[in-house]
């Protein structure tokens, strides 16, 4: 398999759900490996609906996917793709841990009764280290802040060891500091290999670190380097007409973004 | 012997033999009868199954779900009794059909799922109704809804039996897959799981529990059976397997005391089964340590730090 294959390719997806809402038309984008790619487009733009599809939650009128050159099915099958969801799509009153939920990313290893095995213990210990949530591993998720829930999810992502990691709106209703953790934890993923996509609608915070950007707004209007794609048309084509300075978009340059690892791992 | 048994509490601690003679009368006297002996294991093994279940139906959200599946039995049983196959057979298919009409149902128009849920039924109960009371066949219409654990037969019980530990070696064996489907159904797709299969494989289960429950609390009831004990244990615990196992406590404790009751006060065995299992939710409700409506308003009055 060549190189060029890898990451994710989007080609023509069309989405209409069962009240004939058309949610995306004629999508198509590529996700090049070992990025971070940012999804940036309105609220109703379509974003959702791309990574549900790409996920295989939502089946597409038409249109393929593949990912690292499989398709969705099979690439689900071999653990190829983590999703890490909106807080508000997950249910917090749960009676599961911290440590049961990052558990829940190593199923796909197990046999059919999911009986953990040294393997899963370790990969579960681990990703629990590097997000800082050791101390927590019992709590019961509803218990957690805003940023420690984001972690324990990211952390199941990590345990589940996929190439692909997919994180919808991360830095939702989390603050600074929680925000720049969550960055500096997938710049080391990225370094690691693994292809990042994630999407928000923050636009000032994605040109400080994503390689990558797709504008999105019912189907693909742009992509390529953060720097190219963010510009003052590409942007009033996304979101209408905004007033530039309200997006502050090109201080920084992608790929600058300082990899620090002083600040990380502690609370 | 009964007596040899009672006369020791008269031995060494006459007072406490005193107090103890007629709780354990109380508790002994029914035993003598055989169709007690029956009635108080079946319904604890009815009320184990229940419990496991409604552990998954509470954090499922399909109590409704429960509902439905209870009164589409109707036609199912009494089609059963009339063509003289087992009554669990034609209720376990009309159980599971009418899930299924359901779903196709809510997938083919725009309506919302619990309005498709009570159109399909009410629709299957009524014709059970109608089924009942045109074809000649010795079923019980009341035994039906209300249940008859007391009078149950032979075959019956065998049928309960079938039913409660299918329910119980399906949900061992699929317990974390059925789990993490009810948390994270996109999770479980995600990772290369069968979402539809489970779905189905819940659906089975909830009316194979049904099924189990159906001679004991009767078809009115079955539901609260099915999410009673699920929602006590749930106020109480943070943790699944604490859920699961107060849930079958207070579900055993409420059928065979509500067995005794039954006997004793000559009351429906069903109803008493249910009323002591909400009497049980209300006292998590109020007095459950974190969740319960005291802690809540101690913790409003006093503001953290």
């Amino acid at each position: 398999m060549r190189s060029d294959t890898f990451g994710i390719t989007v080609e023509n997806i069309s989405v209409t759900y069962s009240n004939a809402h058309l949610a995306l038309y004629n999508a198509s984008c590529y996700v090049q490996p070992g990025t971070i790619t940012g999804l940036v487009g309105p609220n109703g733009g379509g974003k959702s609906t791309l990574f549900r599809t790409i996920m295989g939650f939502v089946n597409p009128n038409q249109g393929r996917i593949h990912i690292d050159g499989l398709s969705v099915k099979m690439a689900q099958k071999r653990q190829l793709m983590a999703y890490v969801p909106q807080a508000d799509d997950v249910d917090w009153n749960f009676p599961v841990s911290v440590a049961d939920v990052v558990m829940m990313g190593r199923y796909g290893y197990m046999n059919m009764l999911r009986i953990p095995g040294r393997e899963d213990r370790r990969q579960v210990a681990e990703s629990l280290e590097r997000v800082g949530m050791v101390d927590f591993r019992h709590r019961q998720i509803g218990e957690l802040s805003g940023g420690q829930k984001k972690r324990a999810f990211l952390a199941r992502a990590m345990a589940q060891k996929s190439r692909v990691i997919l994180l919808d709106e991360p830095f939702t209703g989390v603050d600074v500091k929680t925000e720049k953790r969550i960055v500096n934890l997938l710049l080391q993923l990225r370094e690691e290999g693994h292809t990042i996509l994630l999407s928000t609608h923050d636009l000032a915070s994605i040109s400080t670190f994503c390689d990558r950007t797709i504008l999105l707004n019912r189907t693909v209007l742009a992509e390529g380097t953060t720097a190219e794609t963010f510009t003052e048309e590409n942007l009033s084509m996304t979101f209408g007409s905004l007033p530039l300075s309200s997006l502050n978009p090109t201080q920084v340059m992608p790929n600058q973004y300082p990899l620090s690892t002083q600040d990380q791992l502690t609370d | 012997m009964v007596h040899a048994l009672i006369s020791t509490f008269h031995g060494p601690l006459p007072l406490l033999g005193v107090m103890l003679n007629p709780l354990w009368q109380w508790l002994i006297e029914p035993l003598q009868a055989g169709f007690m002996v029956k009635a108080i294991w079946v319904s604890a093994f009815v009320g184990v199954v229940c419990a496991v279940l409604s552990c998954y139906i509470t954090l499922k959200g399909w109590s409704l779900m429960g509902d439905a599946v209870s009164h589409a039995v109707v036609p199912g049983v009494v089609v059963a009794y009339a063509m003289g196959l087992p009554f669990a057979l034609g209720a376990f298919i009309f159980g599971f059909g009418a899930t299924v009409i359901i779903g196709y149902v809510k997938s083919a128009t725009r309506l919302k799922e619990d309005a498709v849920i009570g159109v399909i039924f009410t629709g299957f109960f009524a014709f059970g109704l109608v089924l009942a009371t045109k074809i000649p066949s010795n079923v019980d219409l009341f035994h039906i809804l209300f249940g008859n654990v007391l009078g149950i037969s032979p075959s019956d019980i065998i049928q309960t039996l079938i039913a409660g530990i299918a329910t119980l070696v399906i949900i061992l064996v699929r317990r974390k897959d059925l789990l993490l489907f009810c948390f994270d159904p996109n999770h479980a797709k995600a990772i290369g799981l069968n979402t539809q299969l489970m779905y189905y494989t819940l659906l089975s289960v909830l009316a194979l529990t049904i099924v189990t429950a159906l001679q004991t609390a009767g078809i009115v009831l079955v539901v609260a059976m099915l999410v009673t004990p699920g929602a006590t244990a749930y106020l109480l615990t943070d943790r699944f397997d604490h859920m699961l196992a107060i849930s079958v406590a207070t579900s055993v404790i409420s059928c065979v005391v509500g067995t005794y009751f039954s006997y004793h006060l000559d009351i429906s065995t069903g109803g008493s089964i249910v009323v002591l299992m909400t009497m049980l939710f209300t006292l998590a409700m109020v007095f459950a340590p974190k969740y319960g409506l005291l802690r809540q308003k101690i913790m409003r009055q006093v503001p953290v730090e």
